[in-house]
């Protein structure tokens, strides 16, 4: 990739300055299917949560299925971002922006999930700890609270680690443009000047969150398995759940990423920008992650059946043998039989086989949080109470409308931030990039070491400075 | 001494006629759902008699087992609640706080026996039921888990009585619906702080034994029935 800097300023700052009317195209479709959801959820406020199609015993259906599922895809960024960030993986310069933008959306939509899922949801305010006159606290012991406060730790912290990175982007807008965008930009870029200061402000700070944000996004996936590990409740009382769980989140996690990087490339024109070799490296992490997830799903599967306990075993031959066959063989064929080739051979692991494999990511780890679910459930241990569970219309509309409501943000989004950090691919482009540790980039921008050496020091800079001068 | 509730089923007596889960609706105010609504599994009755069949026909020997909630000592359903909206009252009952349960149905899903219920709409009586609701009971609105409470409101009726007149309360003048109800005495209620109660000497008898006692939830209830040991040792 052979650019100019103002050819890189021209090529990803578009989508920013113009509009075409696809864009309103794509908002109205995608905003006319959420505003169906609203309504199949005012229904349901309106109505009861009767209207889904949960009963007794199946208390639980397609709103957690898809809150887990929403928390899982959100893994796809920070984390993700946080570790190539780390390891200062050239290649993931063009994509961080695109992950962290995907965790914060997905999170935002996953959390609604228990909210609209609760029978009085206008009550949901009874989970924060707040004082009361009555001296009532929330319970801690529940895995549900732990839940809240680690959704809400992953939410500030990742809004944070999209954020950061943003503001010099901000400032190069802001300085490209007039009118109303210029006061917005201007307050969005935060006073940014491009000082030696506020470099080295913005190196320490994303070095802090990068290692930070790692323990939350793990501690985040392991407590939402524990929602279901903690229960007495045959194949969810299991010690490999957490594991489970955070592997199958990063899976899916990076599946969404390949697939939103494969929109915004065709739609943005990021051809050059976005190059096979992002989508090759994405594809190896996806194809590990995927015998990674099969490794959890067959040890599970076996200790279970060899173990033969026989809540267990009612629950393990529903899934195998039973009314949920056709789903579990789907959900392996989705997760291993699809990725696995298009994945491990080479010629296959292109931008089309990616996005095809993770197309099939994407659709086997629903199921597969619906299989989690929904079967242990309906067999629980007394066989006089058993159950089933068959959606309505109101629980699909409003799974089909979370869809639209992640499409609708992120299309905004992009039009309001360049969705390539051009900061960052301008440094990267120097030769220097491929050998410097990532804490040392605004030598590499052009600024000189920070203020003051003892942060220097700490952040690895001082070897950087010493070379160059 | 505070008391400790229990109750004692004898499956050797249970004839299966359901009186029970008819004077527990009565005792209670539980809704009628609709047979619509019953069929999507949302009948809310706090206690079921269960029917297992043995043998081959024609030699089917059926088996009535009532099941309502066991009140547990180490009960799975009470941690879970976020809002302590299910918990532990200082007689060891497993208590549902209607007012503060905001429905996220974990409880009920933590639940074993699945004998925690669940109100997916307001509740409504067709006439003339309406005419026969229990003052003592509070209703519960749409989004409100509930579940057996041994008929809390009898057991605070009889304490507050027998404070008044300044006496030891007694179990035999305190019955559930249910027990109250029951023709062939299959359900024995009393206080297991009593080691003088039937319910204390039926829960000691060796016919006795905890459903699912293998998950560790420590019941209050106790199954009794006649098994091939016993058969010879008698």
């Amino acid at each position: 990739m052979k650019k100019t800097p103002d050819q890189i300023n021209q090529d990803l700052l578009r989508p920013v300055v113009q509009t075409s009317p696809s864009f309103f195209l794509a908002c109205g479709i995608l905003g006319a299917v959420v505003l169906v959801g609203c309504y199949a959820w005012g229904y349901q406020l309106y109505h009861g949560i009767g209207v889904a199609g949960i009963g007794r015993p199946v208390f639980w259906g397609f709103y957690i299925t898809n809150f887990v599922f929403w928390i899982g895809i959100s893994h796809a960024g920070t984390l993700i971002s946080a570790i190539l960030r780390l390891s200062n993986a050239g290649w993931r310069r063009p994509i961080t922006r695109c992950a962290e933008v995907i965790t914060v959306f997905s999170l935002c939509i996953g959390a609604m999930f228990p909210l609209i899922h609760l029978g009085r949801s206008w009550l949901f305010f009874w989970l924060f700890p707040y004082p009361s006159e009555r001296g009532l606290w929330p319970n801690y012991r529940s895995p549900l609270l732990w839940d809240f406060f680690a959704i809400n730790t992953y939410l500030i912290g990742s809004v944070t680690f999209l954020i950061l990175p943003i503001i010099p982007d901000m400032a190069l807008v802001r300085e490209r443009c007039t009118g109303w965008r210029k006061r917005l930009y201007n307050f969005l870029s935060l006073g940014w000047r491009g000082t030696r200061r506020q470099w080295a402000c913005l190196e320490v700070a994303m070095h802090i969150l990068a290692i930070l944000i790692i323990p939350v996004a793990v501690s985040v996936h392991s407590i939402v398995s524990w929602d279901f590990a903690m229960t007495p409740v045959p194949l969810w009382h299991s010690t490999i759940f957490a594991p489970y769980f955070v592997a199958g989140a990063i899976f899916s996690g990076i599946a969404a990423l390949i697939i939103a990087l494969v929109v915004l490339r065709r739609f943005l024109h990021l051809e050059e920008y976005l190059e096979p070799v992002c989508f090759d490296n994405l594809g190896k992490l996806l194809l590990l992650m995927s015998l990674l997830w099969f490794y959890f799903v067959f040890a599970e599967r076996l200790t279970v059946w060899y173990g033969n306990e026989s809540s267990e075993i009612a629950v393990l031959w529903l899934t195998q043998r039973g009314a949920y066959r056709w789903l579990f063989w789907l959900m392996v064929v989705c997760n291993l039989g699809i990725p696995f080739p298009l994945l491990a051979i080479r010629k296959l692991r292109t931008i089309t086989g990616t996005c095809i494999a993770s197309i099939a990511v994407v659709l086997g780890m629903w199921v597969e949080r619906y299989l989690i679910i929904v079967p242990s459930l309906s067999r629980k241990f007394l066989p006089y109470a058993w159950g089933s569970y068959k959606p309505t219309w109101v629980e699909i509309t409003i799974t089909a409308a979370t869809f639209a409501a992640m499409a609708l943000l992120y299309v905004g989004f992009v039009k309001v931030v360049p969705i390539i950090s051009i900061w960052e691919l301008k440094v990267g482009m120097r030769e220097e990039a491929r050998i410097l540790s990532a804490a040392s980039e605004s030598e590499l921008i052009g600024v000189r070491s920070t203020a003051s050496p003892q942060i220097a020091e700490r952040i690895g800079l001082e070897r950087t400075y010493q070379a160059k001068t | 001494m505070a008391h400790r509730w229990g109750m004692a089923v004898d499956l050797d007596r249970c004839t299966g006629c359901e009186a029970c889960v008819i004077a527990c609706r009565a005792e209670n105010n539980i809704p009628t759902v609709g047979e619509q609504q019953a069929r999507m599994g949302r009948a809310l009755h706090w206690i079921r008699v269960e029917r297992y069949y043995e043998g081959e026909f024609p030699d089917v020997k059926v088996k009535f087992q009532p099941v309502f909630c066991q009140q547990c000592d180490n009960a799975p359903c009470e941690p879970v609640c976020p809002t302590y909206a299910s918990y532990h009252n200082a007689e060891g009952l497993n208590a549902q706080v209607y007012n503060r349960c905001i429905g996220t149905r974990y409880c009920a899903n933590a639940c074993p026996y699945t004998v925690r219920f669940f109100n997916f709409f307001n509740p409504v009586w067709d006439r003339p039921f309406h005419l026969q609701l229990n003052p003592d009971v509070s209703v519960r609105q749409v989004g409100v888990m509930e579940k057996c409470t041994f008929c809390v409101q009898r057991i605070k009726a009889a304490e507050i009585h027998a404070h008044e007149e300044k006496r030891e309360l007694k179990d035999e003048v305190l019955q559930p619906a249910c027990v109250q109800t029951c023709a062939p005495k299959a359900l024995v209620f009393g206080d297991l702080n009593d080691p003088e109660s039937e319910v204390s000497r039926l829960q000691r008898s060796r016919r006795g034994s905890k459903l699912l006692a293998e998950l560790g939830t420590k019941p209050k209830v106790t199954y009794l029935q006649r098994d091939q040991w016993n058969e010879k040792d008698a």
